[in-house]
């Protein structure tokens, strides 16, 4: 990695810690726990990184491991959007519901 | 850059996208699932994107790794009750922290000194927070498991210990950016991180969980940012970031919460030795089932105040009840949540969705604190610390200064407990000494049911 590169990603990690402050802080505490499970899913997003590894064959050694990183990695992003959706769908359902017997 | 590069790019940035609206929609529950539509779209494209990827020669072991953890991740997802879900996310924190000190290790064993000081740099970074998140998060899920001692475990020159460990991590890293090439070094560095994890959480109890899981949720987010500068890598740093973020914030609300600071809850052992809280004096007040229910049914407004205990009691779905008969008797229901009355941020807020208690019901402290004077009856149910009026009242409790549900303000307090136990803190609670409150004793559950069943037949 050049100086160059290395500022540009530090631009970017400043810029997206603005941008994610900003986000984050409007989200009511009523949906904290699926936040922290969404935004956990989302930072499955190193299973691209391990992807590659598992994927390239430089040794045997960063074979295997990006093997066991892509699994955790998809367990990470599949359980966690899975189990966020069913948060989610209780939340929107029951009020949904709740408008039905009160018409 | 070849046809395939601007791809991949596009995607990326696709996904970089599509996760911010994502979170934005997260903002109001009847957007959130569409949001995660969206966050969902992009990390799909990011995975099909990456396919694409030049230096991968061979799809076998993805494939299978692909496959093995969806199936994991999918059963994981419908089986999970959601009285586990503290447990389950901390599982999940360590996977995504595992995966990143993976990736981390892998890059090292292949390039080696190779990689030049920056890149070795942030590895570092990626390869210790991501070790110490995987096993302290192994430590925190099996805490809330119960399968790890609840309470502090704590021993003599622990936080001396601590500091050698931490100091011992960091001098390694910084010993291998002098010597790049000193692989020792490297996994010396892995070795003493994994441990850190592990030290770092242990002496911290079940209450606190809720500061742990946002702090571990913030490492496991910066991991995965880190890996972004080694591979120079923008949706990696995006998304990192923005869950090292979400983290991050959650961890100030949850500490502002319980008005201590981080530190404080990372080496104060909190929960292991009680400072001398003012023994509260008087006697406590019991009313029987019939009293209460009477009480109840005839109120204007009553606000139910849920904590942990009504989880262990798996009372959600019976305060449900209760809360129905008592509405369609015209009795005004709403329901105070304290942000730590569960064992992650917000857990309490899902526990009761769960229940089908419509969210619109539910209010936050702050909302909430106003209508206790205008209300009838507030009925705390498995919750102390968090309705303790000495954190208000008495400057010297080792709880003062942290908000509180002021149910003593209501015009009646009726206390749901197991015994005449105390608290996770071990506090003595003045509330329920208070002239306004009385004591129901009993599981949770079964009260709440016969409750409900006293005033049915009232009516």
């Amino acid at each position: 990695m050049n100086p160059a590169v290395l500022i540009a990603s530090l631009y970017v990690f400043v810029l997206a810690a603005f941008l994610g402050y900003q986000v984050i802080s409007r989200v009511p505490p009523l949906l904290h726990t699926p936040l922290m499970s969404a935004t956990n899913a989302i930072s499955g997003i190193s299973l691209i990184g391990s992807l590659v590894i598992a994927g390239a064959h430089y040794t045997r050694l960063s074979t295997i491991l990006g093997f066991i990183a892509v699994t955790t990695a998809t367990i990470n992003v599949v359980g966690g959007f899975g189990i966020t959706d069913r948060m989610l769908k209780m939340f929107q359902q029951r009020q949904a519901e709740k408008k039905a017997v009160s018409k | 850059m070849t046809p395939a590069t601007y791809f991949i790019e596009a995607t990326y940035l696709l996904a970089s996208v599509l996760f911010v609206l994502g979170l934005k929609a997260m903002s109001h529950p009847e957007s959130a699932r569409r949001g995660m539509f969206y966050a969902e779209a992009g990390m799909l494209a990011a995975i099909i994107g990456t396919l694409m990827h030049h230096e991968i020669v061979s799809y076998e072991w993805i494939i299978a790794g692909l496959v093995i953890g969806s199936v994991v991740g999918a059963l994981m997802a419908i089986w999970v009750p959601m009285t586990a879900m503290p447990q389950r996310t901390a599982l999940s924190h360590a996977f995504g922290a595992m995966a990143a000190a993976l990736v981390g290790i892998a890059e090292y064993s292949i390039h080696g000194a190779g990689l030049g000081t920056f890149t070795l740099g942030a590895l570092g970074f990626e390869v210790m927070l991501g070790s110490l998140t995987t096993t302290g998060s192994l430590i925190a899920a099996g805490k809330l498991q119960g399968v790890v001692r609840g309470t502090p475990i704590q021993f003599k020159g622990q936080q001396i210990f601590n500091l050698l460990l931490f100091s011992g991590t960091l001098a390694s890293f910084i010993y291998l950016l002098l010597h790049p090439a000193n692989a020792a070094a490297f996994y010396l560095m892995v070795g003493l991180a994994t441990l850190f994890g592990v030290m770092l959480v242990i002496p911290i109890g079940s209450a606190d969980m809720p500061v742990v899981m946002s702090l571990l949720n913030s490492y496991a987010g910066l991991a995965a940012a880190a890996t972004g500068f080694v591979l120079s890598n923008s949706v990696l740093i995006i998304a990192g970031t923005l869950d090292g973020f979400s983290g991050l914030i959650l961890s100030i609300l949850m500490c502002k919460a319980m008005n201590r600071s981080i530190t404080n809850v990372l080496f104060g052992g909190f929960g292991a030795v009680h400072a001398a809280g003012a023994e509260a004096s008087g006697t406590m007040r019991e009313i029987s089932l019939d009293d209460a229910a009477v009480q109840l049914a005839y109120a204007n407004r009553v606000i139910f105040v849920p904590g942990y205990g009504l989880a262990t009691a798996q009372a959600q779905h019976a305060v449900r009840e209760l809360a129905a008969q008592l509405e369609a008797r015209g009795v005004t229901v709403k329901y105070g949540i304290h942000p730590v009355a569960g064992r992650m941020p917000g857990h309490m807020n899902v526990l009761l969705a769960e229940a089908n208690v419509p969210y619109s019901e539910l209010y936050e402290m702050e909302q909430i604190n106003p209508e206790f004077p205008s209300t009838d009856v507030a009925v705390v149910i498995g919750a102390n610390d968090v309705v303790n009026p000495d954190a208000r009242d008495n400057p010297q409790s080792p709880i003062a200064g942290m908000p509180i549900l002021e149910v003593d303000r209501a015009k009646s307090v009726i206390v749901l407990k197991r015994g005449q136990g105390r608290g996770f803190s071990g506090l003595e609670n003045p509330l329920f000494f208070k002239p306004v409150t009385s004591m129901l004793y009993g599981d949770a559950k079964a009260s709440l049911s016969q409750l409900t069943q006293a005033i049915q037949h009232a009516a």
